[in-house]
């Protein structure tokens, strides 16, 4: 069956909390390391399916797979070795320095101790370089900036050494330097090291720059799913956001008209 | 920089281990009769020693002074424990009223036991102690899906404490007058009266809830991140959470079926025990905080013997004194977002 070259794949899956549907019938595929990127209005349920494909909320009806094997049959132990994640949850930590930080990716690889091997402290000083944050690595975790912290974030996912990983809204509190610097370390690792990739963004035109696969998410359904260019179509951004153009300024109504055109949009 | 660390680690365990060793032979050789050093050393080597301390020593202070070290342990590493459970530093099992939970309950079959004349053993107080507790600390945790606020909780623990006190008050007011002397000290909080099989027990039932705990380490580590992070990592945190609880509950327990609840000792030691180590860590906060737990208490039992003497009182005012302070430099350092 052709199914078996993809990585992830959905089937029917329908997320939501206490039985209550709120993203419908999801369908997508994924190759190992390829990117794809969840967009669409606040309160879509992007959040929700992150959350639910990483276990943390059952799904209501679908399942999830993972080279072939539906998610529930991995033990919790099996699948803190595939897939990392970066949340928006504040990481509670306590005099730790962004080393230790990094080093808790390495739980599911350490003994009853927890106790870091010298292989373990390789695997976390490569995490730290590829996210270039060597220079901060002992400083408290708690006094660097967000745009240190979301590296520091994803090189902690990293040393968990996952097939994908996902991220929500990893680019949110950043500014354009930091946003532009993180998203590329990202697709570096899904050119480089086959990652395979599952985030959500605000910022439609990075997302179009960055993903290989784009899931639009509008009334509780995956409106659009593909490559960047099948789905930003004319006026589809609009349409994906409900902007009403006679509500804006003729300034704004003019950014509108130019980003949907060129079948981007930026916002954030 | 990580030999630096492991240094402060070793020196913290050795400053540690001094402590205990120096307060225990304080506790045994201080008191209303002085007892020389030299005395209790050969008395304990077995070669004897002076006749007329024997009793005072081994009979009396020196399993006094076990207790408080055990005890002391298992109150510090049941707050570090509730503490991690609510990723809050000020919970503990007195300010929730866990202490007065378990309280209540002994204070309850005691009374019922002596009047009907039936005798009771240090492990049914002991269990009788761990359903207060978890009946206390089952209030709490329905009124902490209520309320999503801290600060809130900690007012509601207060309060089931209040409730708590109060019925033990009622009852032991009504008990045989014989019998209050004993429950009324019982109920403020004292190590005294302490006998060796109470020791047996309660070294039993601590070091093997300590050594579980110990164990329970590396998940610990993760649940410290956040509830999602640890279950990405592959912690099972409903069962995690479950352990938690009745881990923090039997060793509170103990505590309050021997010496009644003593206050602060939770929350203060863990807070001491977290700045001299450096780390919050807890596979170095574990054993941490029992030692320094101990030595808080054994400290705190010395004062309350000596400071007033020969008048003795209530270890929970001492622990109080010097907890309470620490409490309130905690919650203010808080709200600045200093943590």
């Amino acid at each position: 069956m052709f199914e078996q070259e993809y990585y992830f794949q959905t089937e029917h899956l329908t997320v939501g909390y206490d039985g209550v549907p709120i993203v419908s019938d999801m369908e997508i595929c994924l190759k190992r390391g390829e990117i794809l990127t969840l967009i669409g209005p606040n309160g879509a349920g992007k959040t929700t399916v992150l959350r639910s494909i990483i276990r943390q909320l059952r799904p209501i009806a679908g399942v999830v797979m993972i080279h072939n094997m539906s998610m529930e049959k991995i033990s919790a132990a099996e699948l803190s070795r595939q897939m990392a994640v970066v949340l928006t949850d504040r990481l509670r930590t306590e005099m730790m320095t962004v080393r230790d930080v990094v080093g808790t990716g390495r739980y599911p690889y350490t003994g009853k101790f927890g106790i870091l091997s010298k292989k373990d402290h390789q695997i976390v000083e490569d995490a730290m370089k590829l996210t270039k944050i060597m220079d901060i690595r002992e400083q408290i975790f708690t006094k660097i900036s967000d745009g240190q912290r979301q590296r520091v974030m994803l090189a902690r996912a990293l040393a968990q050494q996952p097939d994908i990983i996902l991220l929500d809204e990893p680019t949110s509190f950043l500014d354009i330097k930091h946003k532009l610097e993180f998203l590329s370390i990202i697709q570096r690792l899904s050119r480089e090291k086959k990652l395979t990739v599952i985030m959500s963004l605000h910022e439609v035109e990075l997302a179009r720059k960055i993903s290989d696969k784009i899931a639009c998410f509008k009334d509780g359904v995956v409106d659009r799913c593909g490559r960047p260019e099948e789905i930003f179509t004319e006026h589809y951004l609009s349409e994906l956001y409900d902007i009403e153009l006679e509500e804006l300024t003729p300034d704004f109504q003019e950014v509108v008209n130019t980003m949907d055109k060129r079948g981007a949009f930026y916002i954030g | 920089m990580k030999n630096g660390k492991k240094r402060r680690y070793i020196i913290g365990f050795v400053f540690l281990a001094v402590c205990v060793c120096v307060l225990l032979a304080a506790n045994i050789c201080i008191g209303s009769v002085k007892i020389p050093v030299q005395s209790v050393l050969s008395m304990l080597s077995g070669n004897g020693g002076d006749e007329m301390y024997h009793d005072i020593v081994m009979q009396i202070r020196f399993p006094r002074a076990l207790a408080a070290l055990i005890l002391g342990g298992a109150l510090a590493l049941s707050g570090y424990l509730l503490q991690t459970f609510f990723h809050n530093p000020i919970a503990g099992p007195f300010v929730l009223g866990i202490s007065s939970g378990a309280k209540m309950v002994v204070a309850l079959v005691m009374v019922f036991a002596l009047s009907c004349g039936i005798k009771i053993t240090s492990l049914t107080m002991i269990i009788a102690a761990f359903f207060g507790s978890v009946l206390a600390m089952g209030f709490v945790l329905l009124l902490s899906r209520a309320v999503d606020k801290m600060s809130m909780l900690i007012v509601a623990g207060v309060m089931i404490g209040y409730i708590c006190s109060a019925i033990t008050e009622f009852v032991v007011t009504f008990a045989d007058d014989s019998n209050i002397v004993n429950l009324h000290n019982w109920s403020l909080g004292s190590f005294s009266g302490i006998t060796w099989s109470h020791v047996e027990i309660m070294a039993t039932v601590v070091t093997a809830c300590s050594l579980f705990v110990f164990l329970l380490s590396k998940p610990m580590s993760a649940y410290q991140l956040g509830e999602v992070y640890a279950q990405n990592m592959g912690v099972n945190i409903k069962l995690f959470r479950i352990v938690l609880v009745i881990f923090s509950s039997i060793l509170s327990a103990c505590v309050t079926a021997f010496a009644g609840p003593i206050s602060f000792v939770g929350i203060a030691v863990p807070h001491l025990a977290k700045n001299l180590m450096q780390t919050a860590k807890p596979i170095l906060m574990i054993p941490s905080c029992f030692l320094g737990g101990g030595i808080f208490c054994l400290f705190c039992d010395l004062l309350s013997r000596v400071m007033f003497a020969p008048t003795e009182i209530s270890v929970s005012t001492i622990t109080a004194v010097f907890g309470a302070p620490i409490v309130i430099y905690i919650m203010v350092r808080q709200r600045n977002g200093g943590i």
